[in-house]
């Protein structure tokens, strides 16, 4: 099954080994940002969260990082 | 001093008997040196002797190993050397085992030093060198010279009962034994020393290696995301509120499985985190800022993924071995498939 690592700081992703990689927020709260209203924050992790699925379902033979839109 | 007795094991090949056609070649005992114990004969001169080669094909060995085990050890019997030599096995899977399993064998039931030879990938590497040593060698036989050459003392260190010093100075696979000894240069001139060598583009070797992080194939893509079982996982530190397992907040000797079943997504009130190696007031104020449980509802809601898989994983990654954090994974991996999941989002902080 695919996996998908979610994580603020790649190049350890990369170093480790992770296949799909996608980059988030900061590391006490990748898939969120406490400065925004919470409406905001949401579509933060909604937009990380699509571009998790969208690594899911691409196929890869390289690591790849795939960046949010 | 008297000659040192000792008994060579080695595969159908070196034998010169044949090679996959002979593999299934039963354990056989021949006087004196063949194929590579020549060379170590040459190498040991008047110190040691090869009295027998052992001889057995590597299925046969793989596929009936209590027989062939039972075998080689009556053969041992009779031979009682003062030491057994197996190999070199370079990166031959199935002759590593053989010979890692038939030294270890010969060590626990006579007591007799035991050495073998091989790449440091070899499975036999991997299962043994934490009780056997192990010399190091290339990849291929091409390095047979070298191998020999780094054998020949150490299994002479061995036979003699001598001192064995640190993996970096005799030449073996670490096996996670610390061995104390003073370097000859003071520690800012070896660092100078490196860096310098590091920076013209030569060999260097450090003094503290990193660990070896295995690759594998990427997994193929999820075909239909509508349709698929999804489930989260974290190295977050996300537990139910009071962390039942009480997983620890650094060096995680555990993982936790837990339940989401019924949940639109986390808050204060029912999931915290663990972690003791980032701040955790976000964490703690809303923990789908790291386990996303709210917005893989809304998904599921919507039909963009199948289902959300109502367990979730989750250990500390902070300060964890990475073998610890390999087993967490090779063991909840199973129950994911078992359950039927088909992909795995993996969140980190």
């Amino acid at each position: 099954m695919p996996v998908v690592h979610i994580c603020t700081v790649t190049p350890i992703s990369m170093t480790v080994g992770a296949n799909r990689i996608v980059p988030a927020v900061a590391i006490p709260h990748p898939l969120g940002n406490p400065a925004l209203p919470p409406e905001e924050e949401k579509q933060v992790r909604r937009k990380i969260l699509t571009t998790a699925l969208e690594a899911l379902s691409t196929e890869v033979e390289l690591q790849t990082i795939f960046p949010v839109k | 001093m008297n000659k040192l007795k000792v008994v060579h094991y080695i595969n159908q090949f070196y034998a010169g008997i044949g090679g996959e056609d002979k593999a299934d070649y039963m354990p056989e005992l021949r006087e004196g040196a063949i194929g590579p114990g020549t060379a170590f004969a040459a190498g040991y001169g008047e110190q040691a002797e090869i009295t027998h080669t052992i001889v057995c094909g590597d299925s046969y060995f793989n596929e009936h190993t209590e027989e062939a085990v039972k075998t080689i050890l009556a053969i041992i019997h009779l031979c009682k050397p003062d030491l057994f030599l197996a190999g070199p096995a370079f990166n031959a899977g199935r002759y590593g085992v053989a010979c890692a399993t038939i030294c270890d064998a010969v060590r626990q039931v006579y007591d007799i030093p035991v050495l073998t030879g091989m790449y440091k990938e070899n499975p036999g590497a991997d299962m043994y060198k934490d009780m056997l040593l192990i010399t190091a060698t290339g990849g291929s036989a091409a390095s047979m010279r070298e191998a020999i050459a780094k054998m020949i003392p150490l299994s002479l260190k061995l036979a003699r009962g001598d001192a064995i010093g640190a993996s970096a100075e005799e030449g073996y696979l670490p096996n996670g034994v610390r061995v104390n000894f003073f370097e000859k240069e003071r520690g800012s001139k070896r660092a100078v020393d490196m860096l310098l060598k590091k920076m013209a583009g030569k060999d260097f070797e450090t003094e503290y290696p990193m660990p070896d992080y295995d690759r594998v194939p990427p997994n193929p893509a999820v075909i239909d995301l509508s349709k698929a079982k999804i489930a989260l996982v974290t190295s977050g530190g996300i537990v139910p509120k009071g962390n039942p397992d009480h997983i620890e907040s650094s060096s995680a000797s555990k993982y936790g499985e837990y339940s989401i079943e019924g949940l639109r997504g986390l808050s204060a009130d029912t999931h915290e985190t663990a972690h003791g190696g980032y701040d955790p007031l976000y964490a703690n104020q809303d923990a789908n800022r790291v386990l996303p449980v709210d917005i893989m509802r809304e998904f599921e809601a919507q039909g963009l993924i199948g289902k959300l898989h109502n367990t979730y994983y989750a250990t500390v990654g902070n300060g964890t071995a990475v073998k610890s954090a390999k087993a967490y994974a090779a063991e909840f991996s199973q129950k994911l498939r078992a359950d039927g999941v088909e992909a795995v989002i993996l969140t980190s902080t």
